[in-house]
């Protein structure tokens, strides 16, 4: 048994790297999911081209593709990443794509009045989506995010492959010292799952929050 | 690094042998996942808690980690068990069994969204369960989930670059060797993200074809 504990270790060393991946990914999916989902309502024609080609670009490339894109043809251009740079950029940029279409959602399915109470208050465009239409539409976001989030996670698997040593590799590590497969391989499913449900806890704790009071205004 | 036209037809044939593979590898794994999705969507409907209960966490659990640790365990762990399996099978199961536990919530809502009079009905025009569910559920239950279960074929279209890590020899995995053997990866890497976009961007318009066809579902 104390040789696991050695083993262990080093698979929760791979824990804080897919952590670590996951957070930043997240952070960089949620701005460019602003960024494109408004972009994608511009009144600007151009505006809402470049974010329509963003999210299209994004979604109809596999995930992998993109990540072997950055960290292996990137740098024939130029920009040289370390393995972290180049697995928060495509899981952000990928996923933000994804996370993109749901604040576009979110932000048309509130309703006409709320709009022109914004005329009604005498709001330009940018002060009614900060103050009126936005903290209505995150509350709607917030449960997607939740799954985009978990999407990610189960993404950042992949990093594994450009030699990122987050939990998968650490698993495959262990895997080639041991021999030993069925301990590796079970420890990093649990671990997984168990990321999961704290975030989907913690969305669900946030929701709660932010609706606190809302109760019987929206059904 | 310029763009050498002359390697690109040069390595071509060889990506089109791979990109065989991932196609087949999607029809297969996605026959399977439509099963195995409405196998669980029927157990978990059970009213017996013993079967349903553990059936949901087994498919929330699938949910909630990456394909790419089950492909290795179905890999990896499977041939100490005293299970061998080739590459492509292995990675079909995978494939297979993921993405069911996606189409088991398809089949749930679809299902669900049968109104209650028809299994009232169904009852009263005694006909026992089989005769149901062939006959009154299932056609009205299926054309609606049409393009939410086309949704997820094309999904998994796009994760089968993860089969060349147990070593199927896909379309990624042929451009990864070509890649390493000749040293560029421009050309190769960058074939198969356009191979991707442009099959999605098509069946993105097959789906918008499909939703007018058969209406969403939600």
């Amino acid at each position: 048994m104390g040789q696991w504990a050695g083993y262990l270790q080093l698979i929760l060393e791979g824990a804080v790297v897919t952590i670590k991946l996951t957070l930043m990914g997240s952070a960089l999916a949620l701005v460019m999911a602003f960024l494109a989902g408004i972009g994608r309502l511009s009144r600007f024609a151009p505006v809402r081209w470049l974010a329509t080609a963003y999210i299209e670009f994004f979604r109809g490339t596999s995930i992998f593709v993109q990540l072997f894109w950055a960290y292996f043809v990137l740098p024939l251009f130029g920009f040289t990443l370390t393995p972290l740079q180049a697995g928060v950029l495509a899981l952000g940029l990928n996923v933000g794509a994804y996370a993109a279409e749901v604040v576009r959602g979110a932000i048309k399915s509130i309703g006409k009045e709320q709009y022109e109470a914004c005329t009604a208050l005498n709001f330009n465009r940018w002060q009614g989506l900060r103050h009126v239409i936005l903290p209505q539409a995150f509350v709607l976001m917030l449960p997607t995010f939740g799954n985009n989030a978990i999407e990610l996670l189960k993404a950042s698997a992949v990093v594994s492959l450009i030699s990122l040593s987050d939990m998968t590799f650490q698993a495959q590590v262990v895997r080639a010292q041991t021999g030993s497969t069925l301990f590796p391989f079970l420890t990093i499913l649990i671990l997984y799952f168990a990321i999961a449900c704290v975030i989907s806890f913690a969305i669900r704790g946030l929701e709660r929050h932010l609706t606190r009071g809302l109760d019987g205004i929206r059904s | 690094m310029e763009w050498d036209w002359a390697f690109v037809i040069q390595i071509l044939p060889t990506l089109i042998e791979g990109a065989k593979i991932t196609i087949l590898a999607t029809v297969l794994g996605y026959i399977l996942a439509a099963i195995v999705g409405l196998a669980i969507a029927i157990v978990r409907r059970s009213k017996n808690k013993l079967i349903s209960r553990p059936m949901g966490f087994v498919a929330e659990f699938i949910r909630g980690t990456p394909l790419l640790v089950q492909l290795y365990f179905i890999f990896y762990v499977l041939p100490d068990l005293g299970l061998t399996l080739s590459p492509l099978v292995a990675g079909v199961i995978g494939l297979g069994l993921h993405y069911g536990t996606y189409t088991a919530e398809v089949y749930r809502a679809g299902i669900d969204n049968v109104a209650r009079g028809q299994w009232e009905a169904a009852k009263a025009c005694n006909l026992n369960a089989w005769q149901t569910w062939t006959q009154v559920i299932l056609p009205q239950a299926l054309p609606p989930m049409i393009p939410a279960l086309a949704n997820y074929f094309i999904a998994m279209f796009k994760e089968t670059p993860l089969l060349s890590a147990i070593t199927v020899l896909e379309l990624m995995n042929q451009a990864r060797s070509i890649a390493n053997y000749n040293y560029r990866y421009i050309e190769p890497i960058t074939l198969v993200g356009a191979f991707f976009l442009v099959i999605s961007l098509i069946s993105v318009v097959g789906l918008r074809w499909l939703e007018r066809r058969y209406g969403r579902i939600d």
